[in-house]
């Protein structure tokens, strides 16, 4: 229970003078601009963009910098700014198949068509810090451009060793109009972990490496590169491409026993990010397949298999709103746990002295 | 209107500047900024899902009886506006091929020749296997 009290205005506009002052630190240090931010501390923006639920690069640098750096709250920052704004529609199913891949690599086939192309990546780097500032080389170009990459699931299906999605243009479920409903079909459980906290998910998707869930899966593929935007307009009625936008997909290839209807063969986990974000991506692809364990028919025994408890607490604008909200006054709450405690301990004391 | 909406507000101008002026319109609706709701699919290939939303920019114009509509990623009302007017005046034949010539070709090359680059750059961080010959 809370009770409205007043006083405190002065502090409060003191404590939020003191933050923006914080904020902007050293006035002998040149101010950072939001563009530097988007150009220079991207993933960070990515991150934001990603947990914000809005694939807007400047809002998400506005909100970091904004946020002071914290990410949870330069989330809630942008999707409280995204609830100011309709929504005009919906794309269609953006084609990863048709990706301008940047990286794109697979740990299940070395020689695989248009091969393993690592692209920008902190892999093979000593993570030693670097004290001379890194020289700023362009990148180099080859001569030619790469080659198409078709999907490494394609090939696997090819063969008919690997179960397949059916495609569907069912309308999927919404989290931002329906909320989390249980059982929370896959649609929904993709949709959550898009936008959920890459640490929570990084977590969940170690522990089935660990044994909470029986995992044993493989790369098949990561690919992050720029995928096209198409809409069909009512005015218009057929399907116009309004841009591009980067993003970073997983398949993680599981091998499946196979039961009476269907055959032993691989199955997938299945992760999609918006943003350059290889991590977040995996971790999702791992938790997806641990969470179709009932759809085949495997137990659920393990966090990470329990899509009710990934679900709702894998939200970070969610789970800081309730952790945070304990710093609110809760004075009657306490004053009357004090009173039972009190009245419990004079009992006690009544009780030993007889 | 993909080349348009890739484009930015400064390319359009740039474009649009050596050239006779477009002529005047009237914004029939917007420029309005709201939310697009991206999807993918299941395993790239399967059901479609909701991702994440993302910022776009929509605007109609009428120009001489003729619309133009655009619908651009992110917050630029005046891309917006700028490439719905192209849109118009492209339905023009007076206009249609100068346009072409001077805004939408030029600018196809300079994006063609971005994704080219990128092609390219990631050819370089391609991976060569050679085979290591045994020890003995």
């Amino acid at each position: 229970m809370y009770v409205s009290v007043k006083g405190g205005e002065q502090a409060i506009d003191a404590a939020h003078t003191w933050q923006a002052a914080l904020r902007r630190g050293d006035a002998a240090v040149p101010e950072v601009s939001i563009t530097q931010l988007r150009e220079q501390l991207g993933l960070a923006v990515d991150r934001v963009m990603a947990e914000g639920a809005c694939a807007d690069p400047e809002l998400a640098a506005q909100a970091l910098k904004q946020a002071r750096g914290d990410t949870t709250e330069a989330a809630f920052l942008l999707r409280a700014y995204r609830n100011t704004l309709p929504r005009l529609g919906a794309s269609l199913p953006m084609d990863t198949g048709a990706m301008r891949v940047e990286r794109r690599i697979s740990a299940t086939y070395k020689d695989l068509p248009g091969g393993q192309v690592l692209g920008p990546t902190f892999d093979y780097t000593h993570r030693l810090l670097e004290f001379a500032a890194p020289i700023a080389a362009p990148p180099v170009e080859a001569t030619e451009p790469a080659a198409a990459m078709p999907r490494v699931s394609d090939v696997l299906a090819r063969e008919g060793l690997m179960a397949r999605d059916a495609p569907s243009d069912a309308e999927p479920a919404d989290i931002t109009r329906d909320g989390l409903r249980f059982p929370a079909d896959r649609s929904l459980r993709l949709q959550a972990m898009a936008r959920g906290d890459e640490g929570f998910l990084l977590a969940m998707g170690y522990s089935t490496q660990r044994g909470y869930g029986n995992a044993h899966p493989f790369v098949g593929e990561i690919r992050i590169g720029a995928v096209s935007v198409e809409i069909v307009p009512p005015e218009l009625g057929f399907a116009i491409d309004i841009g591009e936008i980067t993003v970073s997909e997983c398949q993680m290839v599981n091998q499946f026993a196979g039961n009476a209807e269907a055959p032993p063969q691989f199955t997938r986990g299945y992760g999609l990010v918006v943003g350059r974000n290889e991590r977040k991506a995996m971790a999702v692809a791992l938790v997806d397949r641990a969470q179709r364990a009932p759809e085949l028919g495997e137990d659920v025994k393990a966090p990470a298999q329990d899509a009710e408890f990934v679900l709702y607490h894998c939200d970070n604008v969610e789970s800081t709103g309730f952790v945070e909200h304990l710093k609110l006054p809760h004075y009657v709450d306490f004053q009357s746990e004090l009173e039972k405690l009190r009245s419990l301990r004079a009992r006690w004391e009544a009780e030993r002295a007889s | 209107m993909a080349v348009l909406a890739r484009a930015d507000r400064e390319a359009l101008r740039a474009a649009l500047a050596d050239g006779a002026p477009l002529p005047g319109w009237t914004r029939l609706r917007g420029p309005e900024t709201g939310l697009l709701m991206l999807r993918g699919r299941m395993g790239g290939d399967g059901q479609a899902f909701n991702l994440t939303e993302t910022t776009i920019t929509r605007c109609t114009v009428s120009m001489d009886g003729r619309m133009g509509h655009a619908t651009v990623l992110g917050r630029d009302a005046a891309h917006a506006e700028l490439a719905a007017a192209i849109d118009a005046a492209m339905q023009d034949a007076a206009f249609r091929e100068t346009l072409r010539q001077r805004v939408i070709e030029p600018l196809a090359a300079a994006q063609e020749a971005a994704r080219a680059r990128d092609a390219r750059r990631a050819e370089a961080t391609r991976v060569r296997f050679h085979t290591m010959a045994a020890m003995r």
